[in-house]
């Protein structure tokens, strides 16, 4: 590579330590003058952690960071900035009901004998504006503008006349096609004048649009920087997820397609502006899906389209036959699917309530309140359950917040399958809990399926999903982009459907 | 920038209709003479309600407001009668009322405890201390309170000012440069309007937080010291829910309780419409007091619908951009 001098900033054999996990293991990161630089990763490989010690917001254990060949330290995002790193996060960090103007100024708005000036603040907000090129009213309340334009004006806020270095933390998360476009030919005006631009992302197909050189951090290490010409999908893909190839024989022969029953599930051009392309996807009684992609992909998304939590504003679908005509949790909890979130503690589990109040939940919320459920019903499916699904508590009366995540993730399971449902929606259902449990849940999905019951499983682990799934939907960049089934499942034709453009 | 004048455009429309549909009846409201009392005895409701109007704004509440005005008055009350120099003991007070609220501000934002349960205690804390300081009624006889309750400005048409009327007026244009020229004002409103984010913006949170709730109390006191010289009294019990008169004040002059909304100059607004609400009621003679909260309780509601409609089809252009 050319001489070091030449970078604008140089990260060296940066460490850092988390207690119980060393999230950053002497990572390099190296940036050139006026370059766009992705920096990819799945969750967990040390992507903001990496940004954070470059932006000041944390302190580095070991390495140095140098800027334009100069050693420096920064101990805050204040003298971060005073040396011209700047930041722009994912969530717009402005102020909706204050006008742009105003947005552009806070903390630094012009006085005069102690009060403000708003003539010269409204010609400084129109300075900043103008550097982006963008023609907006500034007296206008932020709020009033589009996600894309107030991420620009975020953008202006960051940039001064010495900005040096721009982090870009997923800009381009809730912009659509469009937006993107017009947030790209500002990256490229910035990148022509000399700024090193770190670009952090999820979407692929945007990463060969605008990044000049990738850097790929996988569980805390650097594992590749290459220039994107010089690295094909195919190989990115690898480097992100990792290629520990293992053997895949572990697939498990099914039966013939006579387990296969009618369509539990039929989700027709479903799909939300910004959130999730329009797809098409069945699911059969008897039948597992995976839905497999990288992180941002639409994994969750889809399913919780699917489920009413998102609510579509295209499409059809259908449980059963039936078609859905409201979407909502509620609803589709009554025509009978059921989901399992993948954020137990946030989404699923009152952790404070026992095993048995956790596993009737639903199933009471859909009888309806006045309904009760007699306490001798509510011991019997909570017994029933426990035993069905082995879950390792002492007894039923138990809060589940004291159960280990595997058992947690069971009692999630349970709850959804007492109220006997056609479908199951299963979102990461092995996140968060040891091998042993983790071989116990795919156990688990495999046997509901043979009962008949459909289930679409998302997940990270492309391995996972191998080893459950009959039929397999890729999704690449909020997009389903193929459908996978039978002998062609394999971990090779997932990534090279991911990577195939 | 228009948006932002709505809320305020629909408080002057209810107020000059209210005033217009009052004087109809009794053609009597028109004059100055009642234009000038309205100010006058409304002007101690208006001070706490510019006061509170800031911490609103910022997404707090102040509770103490009303037994921070009753414990203004029984101390002035007390500290006059015990041959203190007036001038001394209004300066006092109003020192008392910036470090309460300071103090109030401080434990917000230090402990992390939520406005409504810090002010709660400090609006029994003070009303305790009221009672702790006198049970009864004690008048305040001083040249400087009569001199004070001398002062008027004449207004055309047989109408006049009153002193409590102008310190009103002043504090009003005070409030109006604090909220709009100054950067704690702006921080006021980046406060509650986006907190998170403006902490990221790198907004001194402790300092707005501790300024914010002096200046409510710094209004409230200014508000018990007004009361008390027009009452010529410091009365225990005075200001008894008035906390609760001054956000209904400060929510009819367009401010959201959601936060990062409002003027200040609504509060002005907010509060004539109260005083209208009873003067006219008070006229018509055949109505009894109740008419008063009643006919507030259903202009508060049909307000909070209104903003509530006003914020959402806002937000809904928004998307639509």
């Amino acid at each position: 590579m050319a001489e070091p001098t030449s970078y604008r900033v140089e990260m060296r054999g940066v460490s850092k330590t988390f207690p119980g996990v060393r999230a950053l293991d002497s990572v390099d990161l190296h940036l050139r003058e006026g370059e766009v630089h992705a920096l990819l990763g799945e969750n967990g490989a040390g992507k903001s952690t990496l940004i954070k010690i470059l932006t000041g917001a944390l302190e580095r254990d070991e390495g140095s960071v140098l800027l334009d060949g100069k050693p420096v330290e920064v101990h805050t995002t204040a003298e971060a900035q005073a040396l011209g790193i700047s930041t722009v996060y994912q969530e717009v960090n402005l102020i909706p009901t204050l006008s742009v103007t105003k947005n552009l100024t806070l903390g630094r708005q012009p006085t005069r004998y102690g009060l403000i000036s708003w003539r010269k603040a409204r010609m400084m907000a129109e300075e900043r504006l103008k550097r982006l090129r963008l023609d907006i009213d500034p007296e206008r309340p932020l709020g009033y503008y589009s996600v894309a334009i107030q991420q620009l004006v975020a953008i202006a806020r960051a940039l001064e006349d010495d900005t040096r270095v721009l982090v870009l933390d997923e800009p381009t998360a809730s912009l659509d096609a469009e937006e993107t476009e017009l947030l790209f030919q500002i990256v490229r005006d910035l990148k022509a004048k000399g700024i090193a631009v770190v670009f952090i992302t999820h979407f692929i197909d945007q990463v060969y649009q605008i990044a000049d050189r990738i850097s790929v951090l996988r569980n805390g290490r650097l594992v590749g920087t290459a220039s994107t010409a010089e690295l094909p999908r195919l190989k990115l893909i690898s480097l992100m997820i990792g290629r520990e190839l293992e053997k895949l024989g572990n697939r498990p022969v099914r039966a013939a397609d006579d387990t296969i029953g009618a369509p539990a599930l039929e989700a027709e051009n479903l799909g939300r502006k910004r959130v999730m392309s329009p797809f098409d996807l069945t699911v059969h009684a008897g039948e597992v899906v995976g839905l497999a992609g990288l992180l941002g992909s639409g994994r969750t998304q889809t399913a919780k389209l699917i489920f009413g939590a998102i609510k579509p504003d295209s499409g059809t679908m259908k449980i059963a036959s039936k078609p859905v005509g409201h979407f909502s949790p509620r609803g589709s909890l009554q025509q009978g699917l059921a989901f399992c979130p993948e954020d137990r503690k946030a989404d699923g589990l009152i952790g404070e309530l026992t095993v048995r109040e956790n596993i009737i939940l639903s199933l009471q919320a859909k009888r309806g309140w006045h309904h009760q459920l007699s306490r001798k019903d509510q011991d019997r499916l909570a017994d029933d359950m426990i035993k069905a699904l082995a879950i390792a508590t002492p007894d039923a009366e138990k809060p589940v917040g004291q159960l280990s995540g595997g058992n947690q993730q069971k009692v999630v399971l349970a709850r959804s399958l007492v109220s006997q449902p056609t479908a199951l929606l299963l979102d990461e259902p092995t996140r968060g809990i040891d091998v042993g449990a983790h071989a116990e849940i795919v156990a688990l999905i495999r046997r509901l399926c043979t009962e008949g019951l459909a289930l679409l499983v998302a997940s990270s682990e492309f391995d996972e999903l191998v080893a459950v799934s009959d039929r397999i939907a890729v999704l690449r960049d909020r997009n389903k982009v193929a459908e996978i089934a039978g002998d062609e499942i394999t971990r090779e034709n997932i990534i090279n459907a991911i990577a195939h453009r | 920038m228009r948006d932002r004048y709505l809320p305020l455009l629909a408080t002057i429309a209810v107020f000059a209709a209210l005033y217009i549909a009052g004087g109809m009846f009794y053609p009597r409201i028109f004059s100055s003479l009642v234009f000038g009392h309205l100010l006058a005895d409304n002007a101690f409701i208006i001070i706490a309600a510019i006061g509170v109007t800031f911490v609103i704004i910022s997404g707090g509440i102040d509770l103490s407001i009303g037994s921070m005005i009753g414990f203004v008055g029984v101390a002035m009350a007390s500290l006059i009668q015990a041959g203190w120099d007036p001038v001394l003991v209004l300066v006092l007070v109003l020192v008392f009322g910036l470090l309460y609220g300071a103090f109030q501000g401080f434990i917000i934002d230090f402990c992390d405890i939520q406005p409504f349960i810090a002010t709660l205690s400090g609006l029994f804390l003070l009303r305790g201390a009221c009672f702790m300081v006198n049970l009864n009624s004690t008048p305040i006889r001083s040249p400087f309170v009569s001199w004070f309750n001398n002062i008027y400005v004449d207004l055309p048409g047989g109408g006049f000012l009153t002193g409590g009327a102008l310190v009103m007026l002043f504090m009003l244009a005070l409030a109006i440069v604090i909220a709009h020229y100054t950067r704690f004002g702006t921080n006021v409103y980046a406060m509650g309007g986006d907190r998170p984010s403006a902490i990221l913006m790198g907004m001194p949170m402790r300092r707005t937080t501790v300024m914010i709730y002096a200046l409510a109390g710094f209004y409230s006191a200014v508000a018990g010291v007004i009361y008390a010289m027009n009452t010529s009294s410091g009365y225990p019990l005075a200001g008894n829910t008035l906390e609760l008169s001054a956000i209904a004040a400060s929510v009819l002059g367009g401010t959201m309780l959601t936060g990062g909304v409002g003027l200040v100059v609504g509060a002005l607004f907010g509060g004539m419409i109260l005083a209208l609400i009873s003067t006219i009621i008070i006229f018509n003679g055949s109505l009894n007091g109740a008419w008063i909260m009643i006919a507030t309780g259903f202009l508060l509601f049909a307000f909070i619908v209104i903003q509530r409609w006003i914020v959402s089809s806002f937000s809904s252009a928004a998307k639509a951009d």
